[in-house]
């Protein structure tokens, strides 16, 4: 009788002996991607948790003010004072370092890469699977050789982030680009344009809007990749979620929980006022 | 003097656009190459010159290639085959960059979306071009107010495009294309996207800009009244081909096919037809030979002709002024003999050039009892455009048959 039994593919075979076959003989190659990220996140967090918290929120409230107004400033103060008296002032600093370090990275992969979708059909068909799969792929599959490529920790729980994180900056680019109206683009070629003064100042300034939007969507998705990334050993907020999860804390798990849903409201309504006001000016 | 000469250019649209070519050259139609090959062509072998200072229309309906034509021009569009000559240079066979430096200092486009920068303000839309050529912000910014001026948007130079109606935003277009100092401006439908009284304010500017710097124009129209306005030149595009190409009048007066007669149905023609063009010598004249003419022979020549109206001019022919029967017996009346014919002429007759239109000559030919008197550019009478010439004009003009017979 006939079984698929005998008839497996050993794909997981495979790919386990290409994991390791790569961490054997390339590890300097992932060792030179790590370097740049753990310099920015030990850089960032350093910083952050050396600076007085006062300090800190005051410097947020006054971004909120700048960006927006008095409205957001408050409740952005609020917000930190509460997550400060809730005790995970020091796991916050964590998650905004990761936070931010991720986004940086995003953005410096994930904006040209868009432009260059957005300029390139080709590119955007080859891209778009690629980013189709980041997105879909569930973290844990890539949690696994994420550790054993670059161990664990913070470091590795940043790079997760960026590889969940990276596809709506690069789409958003990509989308903007596009959504310039091409007359623009042959008025400025017929006015005797080259390629890349049509980018600079035609098709990236009508997008920035958009490549906003895409930044705002990229900080929202790397802080919910937040309590997965402390299960490879992250720190930050995430972690007394999962701690709270193993022993079955629910006040600990739900108190992080709080925590980062402040932090990202706070995020949140401050890069959304960016873009918009961004896009007020353009249009004023 | 020619600015642009035009060979034999094709543009087909494709995957083996030079198949297409050839196929064309072996006489086969468009339709046919289509559903062969799944070519489509746009332009058709289009051969023309522009000469250096005039407005050259390009008119057909849409899909005729009329816009991929001008595209052709400064290559937003690349042809297929053919050669563009501008000032006898083939500009396909520019590189890159000199390509870009042609763009920039010796065209400039005008858009009929006008397609200004949304995130620019007005000054900064009409200096994109010396943006780009990387002048200094401060001559550049001087350079267009300049243009911004010429165009009549003063003050507005603050102000974002989308704060401006679509005529003022047009005037931003064209002070974009001024600004540069092009030696060629090509119009793409540039006037078309505007309502009709804001279109013919657009075209007097158009003019007016026109004989203060003389430019090649290539300006790009579906409108045959447009045309005809501003046009110095007209070419006609029909299914990628152009058809004929000549002055308004040529056109009008020996259109190539019934494509172009077709077109002219439509016309108002009143601001087409001259004077000149319906000018009968059915009228007496009189000689005023001695400057001494007797106003009682010439009574006595209209009563025999039976004639109300005599048209006196001198022996160059020049015209002088117009008699009637009872203007010829006041005079004669008042003078006690010693009256001659130009107390006899009557005081509101003018004469009109041949040149100038029906619609110009309505009024008089309406409001005056005589026919009235047409002279060319020498003031020489060439003879009289009556009520009834008028109206009969009219009626065979409706019908678009003035042209097949217009010798009388």
């Amino acid at each position: 009788m006939f079984s698929f039994d005998e008839r497996v593919i050993p794909l997981d075979v495979w790919i386990t002996t290409f994991v390791d076959w790569l961490v054997e003989g390339y590890r300097w190659f992932f060792q030179m991607i790590k370097w740049p990220v753990d310099f920015t996140l030990s850089g960032v967090s350093d910083g952050l948790l050396a600076t007085s918290p006062v300090l800190i929120i005051i410097v947020f409230g006054i971004i909120a003010w700048r960006v927006s107004g008095f409205k957001l400033a408050g409740f952005t103060i609020a917000s930190l004072v509460l997550i400060g008296l809730l005790g995970f002032w020091q796991e916050t600093m964590i998650t905004l370092a990761m936070v931010f370090s991720s986004v940086v990275f995003c953005t410096v992969v994930g904006v040209p890469f868009g432009i260059w979708a957005g300029r390139s059909d080709r590119v955007n068909n080859i891209l778009r699977p690629v980013l189709d799969a980041m997105q879909t792929t569930p973290a844990f599959v890539y949690l696994v050789p994420i550790v054993m490529l670059f161990s664990i920790g913070n470091t590795a729980g940043v790079l997760a982030t960026i590889i969940f994180s990276l596809p709506p900056i690069v789409r958003l680019t990509s989308l903007g680009i596009r959504q310039v109206h091409p007359e623009l683009v042959e008025a400025a070629l017929a006015f005797g344009a080259t390629s890349s003064q049509v980018l600079l100042k035609v098709q990236i300034p009508l997008a920035l809007p958009t490549i906003m939007a895409g930044l705002n969507q990229t900080i929202m998705m790397s802080l919910s990749m937040v309590v997965i990334a402390a299960m490879i050993g992250a720190g930050g907020l995430g972690a007394p979620v999962v701690l709270g999860l193993n022993t079955l804390d629910i006040g600990l798990a739900t108190v992080g929980g709080l925590a980062i849903v402040l932090l990202a409201i706070v995020l949140d309504r401050i890069t959304q006022s960016l873009a918009t006001k961004n896009r007020g000016k353009k249009n004023k | 003097m020619e600015k642009i000469v035009i060979k034999n250019l094709y543009k087909v649209f494709g995957s083996e656009p030079q198949k297409g070519v050839k196929l064309l050259e072996k006489v086969k139609n468009k339709e046919e190459i289509y559903e062969e090959t799944g070519l489509t062509v746009a332009v058709q072998g289009a051969s023309f010159e522009v000469n250096k200072g005039e407005i050259f229309v390009v008119m057909g309906l849409s899909g005729s290639g009329k816009s991929t034509l001008v595209r052709m021009l400064n290559r937003l569009i690349e042809p297929t085959s053919g050669e563009v000559l501008v000032d006898g240079v083939d500009i396909l066979k520019m590189s890159k960059a000199e390509l870009v430096k042609f763009r920039r200092s010796t065209t400039s486009m005008v858009f009929q979306s006008f397609a200004l920068m949304p995130h620019q303000t007005v000054l900064e839309n009409a200096a994109f071009g010396l943006e780009l050529d990387g002048m200094d912000k401060k001559v550049r910014e001087e350079r267009a107010m300049d243009a911004l001026k010429q165009v009549g948007l003063e003050g507005w130079e603050k102000a974002y495009p989308d704060e401006l109606s679509g005529g003022m935003q047009q005037r931003v277009g064209l002070a974009r294309g001024l600004a540069v100092d092009p030696e060629i401006l090509l119009m793409d439908e540039a006037f078309s996207a505007l309502d009709p009284l804001i279109k013919t304010e657009m075209q007097d500017e158009l003019l007016k800009l026109q004989d203060r710097h003389e430019r090649t124009i290539i300006f790009i129209s579906h409108d045959l009244d447009e045309a005809l306005r501003i046009g110095d030149r007209i070419a006609i595009m029909e299914g990628g081909r152009v058809i004929q190409v000549g002055t308004p009048e040529d056109i009008l007066q020996n259109p190539a096919d019934d494509y172009v007669r077709a077109f002219f149905r439509g016309v108002d023609p009143t601001g087409v037809i001259s004077a000149g063009d319906i000018v009968r010598d059915t009228q007496p004249t009189v000689v005023w030979h001695t400057k001494a003419g007797s106003p009682r022979a010439t009574l006595e020549m209209l009563s025999m002709k039976d004639r109300e109206f005599a048209y006196v001019l001198d022996s160059e022919h020049i015209f002088l002024g117009v008699v009637s029967s009872d203007s010829l017996r006041e005079a004669i009346d008042q003078g006690n003999g010693t009256s001659k014919l130009e107390h006899a002429f009557i005081e509101q007759a003018k004469s009109v050039q041949e040149t100038e239109s029906l619609q110009d000559i309505l009024h008089l030919v309406s409001s005056h009892a005589w026919p009235i008197p047409v002279v060319n550019s020498d003031n020489k009478y060439r003879g009289v455009v009556s009520k009834n010439l008028f109206l009969r004009t009219l009626n065979r003009a409706e019908k678009g048959t003035f042209f097949e017979e217009t010798t009388p």
